[in-house]
């Protein structure tokens, strides 16, 4: 038996998961329409490189991944694209985002699946081909998971002691990984097996909350059947003990300190669902392009489905049939989870659970009061902040104080909203924080940039006008030294008075002048027409004449 | 009594030769405050203020001939910050000084006709383009100065606001409405 550690804090909100494990995972019906965003995770959104029209076959690519952090999307089934524009999506804000609309065309026809053994393949290779098959963190950070994987050139521990498989599923309602757990087993431990050998980790503990005895039989069972040295850890179920900085602490006794990342202690941690879906991508050559999501809350028939990624939320809510007195929907669990701006919106890689609301399961909290500094949000905070002096700081936008009370560290899990007996968001208060502080930083560098480049131009048009002065400077030299020492005649003579000297001077212009006139010659005496040679002759003539008229004395002749 | 004097003067000299030292060794270049005011300032380089540039203003702010609040791209923000900073108190815009919502030029490429005047204009050198040749804004590095619109004999320079998207969105401050009391009495009665 593992020795098992605690982290700080922690609550233990109703777990109201059995309703939806009650049915195996079915899958969801083709939809009329998919509505594929591209930007489904961390980073970059990925870019279109299909057209309007275009017909596409299931798990072909249809957007790129841009960047370092980024992450590909594809096609969830055959059909045609019809439109690409932005569409409503799963986001706090409402914002619309740019995404391609599918019409299946029903044959659900796959693209060319390249099944590959990943012993036989370099581990950039199958980093690589992890980011061509948009795989991303599927716990709802949906961070690339090909950089998870890359080796750890620049950290002082090179190695990666212990891989976790995260099946913790701490967040109330949500039972998409005990469903996966329980029923594909065998991928996720195969999986694990692949990633380890990545990493080259030397232990992979699989840790379960000790609320789906299910899901840690089978997976016991899987490991046993796959021979491997893996641990499956059945851990305390408390609230967020999911997260991964909280599962490392509970399964290795190691935290991760402030500012850095699991890699610096030399500990990864995948979410199951993550590690199937590499597995699929590798072993079966399939991109991700469904997940399992729980469909649950006000709804007849809870489960969980595995449904398209596109797939618009309200027809899997229908799978569930909603309840008359649903009157609005979360995305995510209880907890952590964001109201759905419409049900119009796409299932995402992010989306693991569909909570149909209504007020009889999620009553409206009560008016926000003052804070009494009780402090039981710091009792349960499980990054052991003081939220109540960051809620301070952040109402009063005093940004500089909650970064130094390490704002950054609190993981958003809602525990101190929680238990909070004001009843105040303090949540809601730290994402407006962090997103202001995100926000200024941007502007910040934008300013250094401008400023940076604002000097640059100063010093750039300085350079000009000083080289063009040293230009002219070295021109009027070398003009200078080009002039012939001239003796001029005028000189020379010594007894010249001033009057004749100047003018000598002038007689030497008009000399110099009639060369000048000589020297240059008319341009349009060459290569003439005919006609123009008799139009100058008959110029020449009246010329001569006009001459002749005033040699005689005799007036021309008055016209 | 002449000990003590000895002792007094050796001692004066000592420090006034320490303290001439390190004026020298420890001297600062430049204004140090007018880099603190030029840091908080947008950086646009709009000449809104009336100087040419951010750095200029910094400097008249710094030497007492010029206010705070001639910064509209700052925000009210920036006064407050340089109100702290400075030790004054904050001071409201002046009329027709109102920060605008933040905005980044755009070219017509179709009614550009390429006579480079915009890109002597641009503070930042956000603008591509070469005689007779079509130019564009690189709007990442566009400040929205607004000092490529006077000189463009085309008028073919608009400025787009950057409205609100996923990349720029920010959580809001939270804000409950408020129910009077007895109101709410009688709905849960």
């Amino acid at each position: 038996m593992r020795t098992l550690y605690k982290f700080h804090g922690g609550v233990h909100p109703p777990g109201n998961k059995t309703p939806s494990t009650q049915q195996p995972i079915s899958a969801a019906p083709l939809p009329a329409k998919l509505i594929v965003p591209f930007r489904q995770h961390a980073g970059e959104a990925a870019k279109p490189v299909v057209q309007v029209g275009d017909h596409v076959l299931k798990g072909q690519l249809i957007g790129e991944p841009v960047g370092f952090v980024s992450s590909a999307v594809h096609a969830p089934t055959s059909g045609t694209i019809t439109v690409i524009d932005m569409q409503p999506v799963a986001h706090p804000s409402g914002l619309p985002d740019l995404c391609a609309t599918l019409i299946p065309d029903g044959k659900d026809e796959w693209f060319l699946r390249e099944a590959s053994d990943y012993r036989t393949l370099p581990a950039e290779e199958l980093r690589h081909r992890l980011r061509m098959a948009g795989i991303v963190g599927l716990g709802g950070a949906v961070f690339p998971s090909d950089i998870k994987l890359r080796p750890l050139r620049n950290h002082p521990n090179k190695e990666i002691g212990t891989l976790i498989l995260n099946g913790a599923e701490c967040e109330p309602w949500i039972t998409c990984d005990d469903m996966l757990m329980r029923e594909r087993a065998a991928g996720i431990v195969q999986g694990a097996e692949m990633l380890r050998s990545m990493l080259e980790a030397k232990e992979v503990l699989i840790g379960i909350e000790d609320n789906k005895p299910e899901a840690i039989a089978a997976m016991h069972r899987a490991v046993a059947d796959g021979g491997l040295p893996f641990e499956v850890v059945t851990v305390p179920t408390v609230y967020p003990g999911g997260g991964a900085k909280q599962l490392i602490r509970v399964l290795t006794g190691l935290e991760v300190p402030s500012g850095k990342l699991p890699t610096d202690i030399g500990v990864q941690c995948f979410n199951v669902a993550t590690v199937y879906s590499a597995w699929r991508a590798i072993a079966h050559g399939e991109p991700l392009v469904s997940r399992v999501v729980t469909v649950t809350g006000n709804v007849r028939r809870p489960g969980n489905y595995e449904a398209l990624i596109g797939t618009p939320l309200s027809e899997l809510i229908a799978l569930g049939e909603p309840l008359p007195d649903t009157d609005s929907h979360i995305m995510g669990g209880p907890m952590m989870g964001m109201p759905l701006p419409s049900t119009s919106v796409p299932l995402v890689k992010a989306s693991n659970c569909i909570i149909a609301a209504a007020k009889k399961l999620f009553p409206a909290p009560p008016p926000a009061l003052p804070c009494i500094r009780c402090t039981r949000c710091a009792q349960v905070c499980p990054a052991e902040l003081q939220p109540m002096d960051l809620f301070w700081f952040a109402q009063s936008k005093n940004f500089g104080q909650a970064q130094a009370f390490s704002l950054f560290d609190c993981i958003e899990c809602g525990a101190c909203s929680y238990v909070c007996p004001s009843h105040i968001p303090l949540v809601q208060y730290f994402r407006f924080a962090k997103s202001e502080i995100r926000m200024r930083e941007q502007d910040k560098l934008a300013a250094d940039r401008a400023r940076e480049r604002h000097e640059y131009r100063e010093f750039r048009i300085e350079r000009e006008k000083r080289e063009k002065a040293e230009r002219l400077a070295a021109k009027e030299k070398a003009a200078q030294a080009a002039k012939p020492v001239e003796p001029p005649a005028v000189a020379i003579n010594p007894d010249a008075t001033p009057e004749t000297t100047a003018q000598m001077k002038i007689q030497a212009a008009i000399e110099h002048a009639k060369e000048q006139a000589a020297a240059i010659k008319p341009k349009n005496t060459e290569n003439l027409s005919a006609e123009q040679l008799a139009e100058i002759a008959e110029i020449e003539a009246r010329r001569a004449r006009m001459r002749e008229m005033a040699k005689s004395d005799v007036e021309p002749p008055k016209e | 009594m002449l000990s003590a004097l000895l002792v007094m003067s050796i001692i004066a000299i000592a420090l006034g030769a320490v303290l001439g030292y390190s004026a020298i060794k420890f001297r600062v270049e430049g204004n140090p405050l007018a880099d603190k005011i030029d840091a908080i300032l947008p950086q646009t380089q709009c000449g809104q203020c009336g100087y040419p540039g951010c750095r200029p203003y910094a400097d008249a702010i710094a030497n007492g001939e010029a206010d705070i609040n001639l910064c509209p791209p700052g925000g009210e923000e920036g006064i407050k910050k340089l109100a702290d900073l400075l030790g004054v108190e904050f001071k409201p815009f002046g009329s027709g000084a109102e920060p605008k919502p933040k905005a980044v030029a755009f070219i017509d490429e179709n009614t550009c006709i390429g006579c480079t005047l915009c890109l002597q204009a641009c503070p930042v050198d956000a603008i591509v383009g070469a005689a007779k040749q079509m130019h564009t804004i690189i709007a990442s590095e566009c400040t929205g100065c607004e000092l490529c619109l006077p000189p463009c004999p085309v008028d073919c320079i608009s400025m787009e606001s950057i409205g609100e998207n996923l990349e720029n969105w920010k959580w809001r401050y939270p804000v409950y409405a408020l129910q009077p009391a007895n109101t709410v009495g009688r709905e849960s009665a």
